[in-house]
């Protein structure tokens, strides 16, 4: 069972016991489903393995949230939908992945290596967060993980590919960040004006495609 | 149009945000102090999701190009019209070519000035609503004036008004600001705030020192936080906490031990224990609160938390009422 915490006066926050899993997080994914129809109950936000809702205090109170949340969630793991399956194509090394000679001589594999077992990787967005667009994935290779740069970057080029600690994402937009940078997409992953402004959502299985491969 | 003749830090156009959209990886934003900018926009008869310009440390001056009726809330830094004083909380007919002018704020870093003002004017800033909002994303690039902050020589559509000839030339009239009781008797600012989920994840010493410490607003502050500078927050034992939603409010601690307190712009996932979270009710307080600052985090309870939403709900209640009882268009 979850463990229910109040975050303020108007957000509720569903943690899940460790370690995070698929499976958990699926269960998350479905209460998000279910809550977004009950009254009161303003945005529902994974995270990564707990689940953050705001609500309506003067129509709902914390404590009522709270029991309908532990009551519908034994009844939730039928409900985990499967989500869509998104090729992305990248092109590994060189200018695009300027940190790929560091993740070869870090994890004791050859550029090449790297290249192939990260595109040969299943993962699974868990979340959007840090910026619009921006996934969490799981389903890295544990001989990839290579710890953040010490020294962030303050400007990572938008649509690149990198490795943080367990983790893979992509940049959607400039900003500053401490992933390795071991490629770059051409597709966009975050745009405004589109009807469906994130390329990716919480749930989407992913495949890197090798488009091009610079060691 | 309005043209913007020296645009100040950061100013940019802001409504009420885009709640809703967490999910995606897009933050809330909107003006900081949704209370002021409501307000402004109730006083020149705007829709409160009209949107108006934020300004942060005043020192800027914007040229009116046809009659209007503006008002400005929060920090007023001096500001003029035309060299005549303009006073927060009133609503003042504009004729085209007349100036307004907001001093800097005194000198950076001193605790006196403010920080931020909201101005309202008749109609709305005309930009085109992007996912919903009209709220620049300074960060991501997008929505408001070009998904940036204001520069010289911008140049700012008007909606539509919703006064008449009649009311758009009415006299000038002011609310009186609510009085909510900001500062404490040692002029720290004080902000109630409700225990965290990683509220336990503190030593005692470092729980005792949260409500105990009189707290620095750091320069380092901006629309996605307010950084803190005082004693340093404890953990009981190191380690990576997974990601977790995060709302403005949320006082994050990295382990340099110094907390953030979030605010509209800032990420909406976050790794560093939630050690408290402010008030929705007092989160306003803080985006008017000037670097430099001093802050007393002062524990309260849930019952008190909402009671002190329902009496700003009741102030801005009121004022719609006295606002429709004076023929003025009402708040919707």
């Amino acid at each position: 069972m979850p463990r229910l915490h109040p975050l303020g006066d108007a957000a509720l926050v569903c943690d899940l016991p460790a370690p995070a899993t698929l499976a958990q997080q699926q269960r998350i994914w479905a209460l998000a489903a279910e809550v977004l129809a009950w009254p009161g109950v303003g945005e529902a936000l994974p995270g990564m393995n707990n689940l953050t809702l705001t609500f309506d205090p003067t129509a709902v109170a914390f404590e009522e949230l709270a029991a309908r949340v532990l009551q519908a969630w034994p009844g939730l793991a039928a409900h985990a939908a499967e989500g869509r399956r998104i090729e992305i194509p990248v092109a590994y090394g060189g200018e695009h992945g300027p940190d790929l000679a560091d993740v070869a001589a870090h994890t004791g594999l050859s550029a090449a290596e790297v290249v192939r077992r990260h595109s040969g990787g299943d993962y699974v967005v868990y979340l959007l967060g840090f910026l619009p667009g921006f996934a969490f994935m799981g389903g890295l290779s544990p001989e990839l993980a290579t710890p953040r740069r010490a020294e962030p970057r303050t400007a990572v080029p938008a649509r690149s590919v990198g490795i943080g600690g367990e983790q893979t994402g992509i940049y959607p937009l400039v900003s500053p960040g401490g992933w390795q940078l071991i490629g770059r997409t051409p597709l966009e992953l975050f745009d405004p004006s589109a009807e469906s402004p994130t390329l990716l959502r919480p749930g989407d299985r992913v495949r890197f495609v090798v488009e091009s491969l610079q060691t | 149009m309005i043209l913007v003749r020296k645009p100040g830090v950061h100013a940019s156009v802001q409504d009420l945000g885009r709640p809703g959209l967490r999910q995606l990886g897009i933050c809330p934003g909107g003006a900081l102090d949704m209370l002021a900018l409501t307000l402004a926009n109730r006083l020149v008869g705007n829709a409160d999701a009209a949107a108006g310009i934020e300004f942060t440390m005043g020192g800027c001056e914007l040229q009116f190009e046809s009659d209007t009726r503006i008002a400005l809330t929060g920090d007023d830094f001096g500001a003029t019209l035309d060299g005549m004083p303009l006073w927060p909380c009133w609503s003042v007919p504009v004729r085209a070519g007349q100036t307004l002018r907001l001093a800097g704020a005194n000198a950076p870093g001193t605790p006196k000035a403010g920080l931020r003002s909201w101005l309202a004017v008749a109609g709305g800033i005309d930009v085109a609503p992007v996912l919903g909002s009209r709220s620049t994303d300074l960060k991501a690039g997008f929505g408001g004036h070009e998904g940036r902050a204001l520069r010289k020589g911008d140049r700012l559509a008007l909606g539509a008004s919703r006064l008449d000839a009649d009311q758009g030339g009415r006299r000038p009239f002011g609310l009186r600001a609510p009085d909510w009781g900001t500062a404490e008797a040692d002029g720290a600012l004080a902000l109630r705030v409700l225990p965290g989920p990683e509220f336990e994840f503190f030593t005692p010493d470092a729980q005792a020192l949260l409500w105990n410490e009189r707290w620095r607003i750091t320069p380092q502050s901006n629309r996605m936080g307010s950084r803190l500078a005082g004693a340093e927050l404890q953990r009981k034992a190191a380690g990576d906490m997974l990601s977790s939603g995060v709302i403005p409010g949320t006082i994050q601690v990295p382990p340099s031990g110094q907390p953030i307190i979030l605010m509209g712009d800032a990420q909406t996932t976050g790794g560093y224990p939630r050690i408290g979270v402010v008030i929705r009710a007092d989160l306003w307080k803080l985006a008017q609160a000037p670097l430099g600052g001093r802050l007393r985090l002062v524990r309260t309870d849930l019952t008190h938390a909402l009671a002190a939403w329902a009496e700003q709900q009741r102030y801005l209640a009121q004022v719609a009422q006295g606002l429709a009882a004076a023929g003025w268009p009402g708040a919707a």
